[in-house]
């Protein structure tokens, strides 16, 4: 993936996010950590990737996001699975 | 569209008169009286031949002493409804936003072991009462597995390790599509326990069942649903509703025939949970154990402690 797919696919999740979470996506960053951007706790992060994966039609084993902690990072994951 | 649930909660748990089992919940005991229950973990109510029962338990329904007495109670109920007909099929569902069921308490699991611990209990006498909770465990999984009506799971949310066994124990998973369905045990140095492996493997394949356990990883509901563990995919929030539509179908069949069906085609698999019994038993005197239900526990991060 390049570097302009690599962005794209960072603002998509961000605006999911955003959405799903009701956060000004002006107010997020791609290097937030999107558990304290987003304010949310680990059964909201499950919800999260449940959304990821119908949004993308991938299906990302969650281990693989253990230390993931940033939209980019999130994006990189995902990226592998497209 | 109609809705195949009674607007008013049908008192036949008792309307002929007949006193009930006992309910050996902690909670008041209301079936004998009432022909419903309000527990401090679950409740239920019988309408139109469908026993529904909510499980409503904050944070995420775990199950400690208190459910499993309240689970006990529903078996007694359900069991007499469907002896005197009044009982066709059940559901079982969540009020908890978070979803249908975490598991297993860990929090009042370790809580108790620390406690003996410290009080100078015999590893012993420890390792007898966590297999007296896996015994009533399985005795109560098992009657709700074999229960001689239709059973229903109306799940969403999370459904992991004692919440995905007990959905399991049910005839049909409904699940909306944000259900997410693990087997986190191996993260805590043990096996699922209250004998969600074997009754696993009657409906999906080894391979499915390895990568679940293996890994601890999470599975959605879609994939669920794909791999033929869920029966009925739906939008979010209406597990409940076609859960209910479901149960009135089954309503319409003849009993005795539903019963022999389900012996049929529904074995209970009594060796391997006896095996899973003792692996687990064996399994959770390991310092392993002990130390990752410590830093869970004590874990107060949005992001708990999980290898």
């Amino acid at each position: 993936m390049n570097t302009t797919d690599h962005t794209t696919l960072t603002a998509r999740l961000m605006t999911l996010a955003s959405e799903r979470f009701d956060r000004p996506l002006a107010a997020l960053s791609a290097d937030d950590d999107f558990f304290h951007a987003l304010g949310i706790d680990s059964l909201q992060a499950l919800d999260l990737l449940t959304r990821i994966e119908e949004t993308f039609d991938v299906e990302v084993p969650d281990y693989e996001l253990q230390g993931v902690t940033t939209f980019t990072g999130l994006a990189e994951v995902i990226a592998r699975r497209l | 569209m109609e809705e195949p649930r009674n607007p008013g909660v049908d008192r036949g748990l008792t309307s002929d008169g007949e006193s009930p089992p006992a309910s050996t919940a902690g909670g008041t005991t209301t079936v004998g009286t009432a022909g419903a229950f309000r527990g401090e973990a679950l409740s239920w109510e019988l309408a139109g031949g469908v026993l529904e029962v909510t499980l409503h338990r904050a944070p995420a329904n775990e199950i400690g002493t208190t459910t499993l007495a309240e689970l006990e109670g529903l078996v007694a109920a359900l069991y007499a409804g469907a002896e005197r007909g009044t009982v066709r099929a059940m559901i079982l569902h969540s009020a908890v936003a978070g979803g249908f069921c975490a598991g297993a308490d860990l929090r009042e699991l370790y809580a108790g072991i620390t406690a003996r611990r410290a009080a100078g209990d015999a590893e012993a006498a420890i390792e007898a009462e966590v297999r007296g909770f896996i015994d009533r465990i399985h005795a109560t999984f098992d009657a709700l597995d074999q229960a001689p009506v239709t059973t229903v799971a109306a799940v969403h949310g999370v459904v992991f390790g004692g919440g995905f066994e007990l959905a399991l124990c049910c005839d049909l998973v409904v699940a909306d599509k944000s259900a997410r369905f693990a087997f986190p045990e191996l993260r805590l140095g043990l096996v699922p326990g209250f004998g969600g492996i074997p009754r696993l493997r009657r409906d999906v394949g080894n391979a499915v069942i390895r990568d679940l356990l293996l890994t601890g990883r999470t599975l959605s509901a879609t994939r669920a649903h794909e791999l033929g563990l869920v029966s009925q995919l739906v939008a979010r929030g209406e597990a409940l509703n076609v859960a209910r539509h479901v149960a009135a179908q089954a309503c319409r069949f003849d009993a005795d025939v539903t019963r022999a069906a389900k012996r049929f085609i529904k074995p209970l698999p009594a060796g391997e949970l006896a095996r899973e019994k003792d692996l687990f038993c064996a399994l959770f005197t390991s310092p392993v154990v002990s130390e990752a239900l410590r830093r869970f526990t004590e874990s107060h991060d949005a992001r708990p402690y999980l290898p």
